[in-house]
């Protein structure tokens, strides 16, 4: 039985699971029927060109993990950004961890999907917003949809800001050795609200993890949101990541997506703008090794005048490693004095990486200011020589040329011990141990 | 301390040196000069290490050690100094932090822990005074949209915190004015030591005046077809190098 049927005869022992006598329901059934349809991406659909989920498909992953694997603090230290001054909604192998987490209720709501769902409380908002922005077209968003249950339920009333950052981490343990994950977030950041969102998706182990999420944020009036996606997953995990955002006037969301990690990565960043003085922004610094396989998808819509858009992906690719980017940028006939953004710079380290990069405007409005760039280059020998000749090693050289090249993004986290986080993370990809804070 | 014997060396099939024999002494000054596309850039590179010259023939012995197997980082670690003739650009990697790196990756190689802070700072502070250079200018990103003359003197910064024992000067006259010139030499004068050595490759005599050599080398064609003392360098400013092309055709 190849996944998508065995997805689709597992619907049935879910439906046990939940509750199908309300609206989400609802949702999931229309979900599935439309997947039931499309079945997984091909090469053969333009967005799919570059990148084959064949390999993955191929694997007998479980779906409903049996046993709940119980993980100790100190065993997963290292993967949270801070013991105490982050709150955390963690889940292991698709399971929610009291343990590990730290939600809140205390002015905004930092706590379960699957709780949102059932209690009555959050039916209104639950209503409002779930499933409301994601690609009905898309078949794997489509499927979580189908499957969603679980994931992390954040609402940040008018004017609030929790207290400190949101961590999410999802953790694959290996006790189930190949296995589906779905999370399901949803966000909601009302007027001139904010908040700060880190997210994490771990193998631990020898884990053949194949991670699905899709996430939607909604940011209203000058609400601000700044996401980061830490992708150092395990070279046997894989992940699909689904994120739909939704904006209005005068809000400011931005999204890094550090992607160092994982066999397969596709990240499917859309954002929606509805209203003015939207920013949107987009970064992201990529390093592939070995035969990575790394994809980032971008998409901003325009659709109201005075918005701007910022794209900056950084990507450095070695080994046989592949990347893609595509990004798309849509600006509508009304929203004129449209600034968008775009930005894709490659190194390619080996003579056996590739880099498949393609900009995509369509541009109606007739006063705008849209810019692209994308560069494929190598690291500058000459540059290398400089710095070996004043005494710094090769390898530290190259790694010190990469921060470089890769110093726009990292500036721009504005987060002081994410910032370390990301670098040193980077230098552990490198192998190298730089001896000063760039 | 430096002591080369009848190199040949060569990009790609381009042979560019064709046997030079240099001695350099510890508290001498040598200059070598020449015509433009006589090798002298070439010979600096060589010494300095770059990858892209394949050395086909003779050897280059510095402090009594053949470093023909050495890497550019570890001729760099046993005291050799290159200042380029263009030093490159490198947005996002500030001047402080750039020499920080150098000096700390020098000291790695020692099996000395990195240089405290403060005294690396006051390093910084005490050698960026001798060559006249604005704090803020630390702070930029290295060599990027630096005029000529600032590149220059950043590379003089870098020799003065390094201390190299060979300092190899390529060309460091060239887009420098009167006054830069006047600091750049400066700087360079109040490094030399008994127990180091300097190389100035130039094409001018105007540099000389300033860092007066001891000796004088010609290099023509890849190989020097005459040394003497300061006096060769009035001669080639009075004369040009056509005599010098004159007599090696």
């Amino acid at each position: 039985m190849d996944l998508n049927e065995k997805l689709l005869s597992s619907f049935i022992a879910f439906e046990d699971k939940v509750n199908v006598n309300d609206e989400v329901h609802e949702i999931r059934t229309a979900a599935l029927k439309r997947f039931e349809q499309q079945g997984f991406p091909t090469k053969k659909i333009e967005a799919w060109k570059y990148t084959s989920l064949q390999t993955l498909l191929k694997k007998d992953f479980s779906i409903f993990p049996s046993s709940k694997s119980v993980l100790e603090y100190p065993e997963v230290r290292q993967y949270f950004l801070h013991e105490t001054e982050t709150f955390k909604i963690v889940f292991v192998d698709g399971q929610y961890s009291s343990f590990l987490s730290e939600t809140t209720h205390d002015g905004v709501d930092v706590c379960l999907f699957s709780a949102a769902i059932e209690k009555s409380k959050y039916k209104h908002v639950v209503d409002q917003y779930f499933n409301k922005i994601t690609n009905q077209k898309d078949a794997l968003s489509n499927l979580n949809t189908a499957f969603a249950n679980e994931g992390a339920y954040i609402f940040i009333p008018k004017s609030k800001a929790p207290v400190k950052p949101i961590e999410i981490v999802h953790f694959a343990t290996g006790t189930t050795p190949q296995i589906l994950l779905q999370p399901r977030n949803l966000i909601v950041v009302e007027e001139n609200a904010e908040v700060q969102i880190i997210e994490r998706h771990q193998a631990l182990g020898n884990v053949e993890a194949f991670t699905n999420s899709v996430t939607e944020i909604f940011a209203h009036k000058n609400a601000r949101v700044d996401y980061y996606k830490f992708q150092n997953d395990s070279m046997k995990a894989s992940i699909v990541d689904n994120t739909f955002i939704e904006q209005h006037d005068s809000s400011e969301v931005s999204v890094h997506t550090f992607s160092l990690g994982g066999a397969l990565v596709r990240n499917n960043l859309n954002f929606y703008q509805r209203g003015s003085h939207i920013n949107s922004i987009m970064k992201g610094v990529t390093l592939g090794s070995e035969r990575q396989h790394i994809d980032h998808y971008t998409l901003v819509h325009h659709t109201q005048p005075d918005c701007e858009s910022h794209q900056d992906y950084k990507g450095i690719y070695d080994g046989r490693s592949v990347g893609v980017f595509n990004g798309k940028i849509v600006v509508d006939k009304i929203a004129q004095k449209t600034n968008a953004f775009q930005q894709n710079n490659n190194l390619l380290i080996s003579d056996t990486a590739t880099v498949n990069t393609k900009p995509q405007l369509e541009i109606f409005a007739d006063d705008v200011r849209c810019s692209h760039g994308c560069t494929i280059g190598q690291l500058d020998e000459d540059a290398l020589f400089y710095l070996q000749s004043r005494g710094i090693p090769k390898k530290e050289a190259a790694a010190l040329l990469m921060y470089a090249f890769a110093n726009n993004v990292l500036e721009s986290v504005r987060n002081a011990a994410l910032s370390k986080r990301v670098k040193d993370m980077i230098a552990e990809k490198l192998g190298v141990k730089i001896g000063f804070d760039l | 301390m430096l002591k080369i014997e009848n190199l040949h060396a060569r990009v790609e099939e381009k042979e560019i040196l064709k046997g030079i024999n240099l001695e350099v002494n510890p508290g001498e000054v040598h200059a070598i000069m020449g015509p433009n596309g006589s090798g002298k850039s070439t010979l600096a590179s060589v010494i300095a290490g770059r990858e892209d010259f394949e050395v086909t023939k003779g050897t280059i012995c510095f402090n009594g050690e053949d470093i023909e197997d050495l890497d550019p980082e570890e001729r760099a670690h046993a005291g050799v100094f290159l200042s380029f003739q263009y030093p490159v650009e490198i947005p996002g990697v500030t001047v402080t932090n750039f020499i920080k790196a150098a000096i700390n990756e020098s000291r790695k190689a020692k099996g000395l822990d990195d240089m405290p802070a403060n005294e690396m700072l006051s390093k910084i502070r005490e050698k960026s005074g001798l060559l006249e250079i604005d704090r803020k200018f630390l702070s930029r990103s290295l060599n990027e949209g630096f005029s000529g003359g600032e590149k220059k003197r950043n590379e003089i910064f870098q020799m003065a915190m390094l201390e190299p024992k060979l300092a190899i000067l390529d060309e460091t006259d060239s887009g420098l004015d009167i006054d830069a010139l006047r600091i750049v030499a400066n700087g360079v004068n109040k490094l030399r030591s008994k127990e180091n050595a300097i190389v100035v490759i130039t094409h001018y005599q105007r540099l000389l005046d300033h860092i007066v050599p001891d000796h004088v080398h010609v290099l023509y064609n890849g190989k020097i077809v005459k040394s003497g003392t300061k006096e060769l360098a009035f001669e080639l400013e009075d004369k040009g190098y056509d005599w010098i092309k004159a007599e090696n055709e």
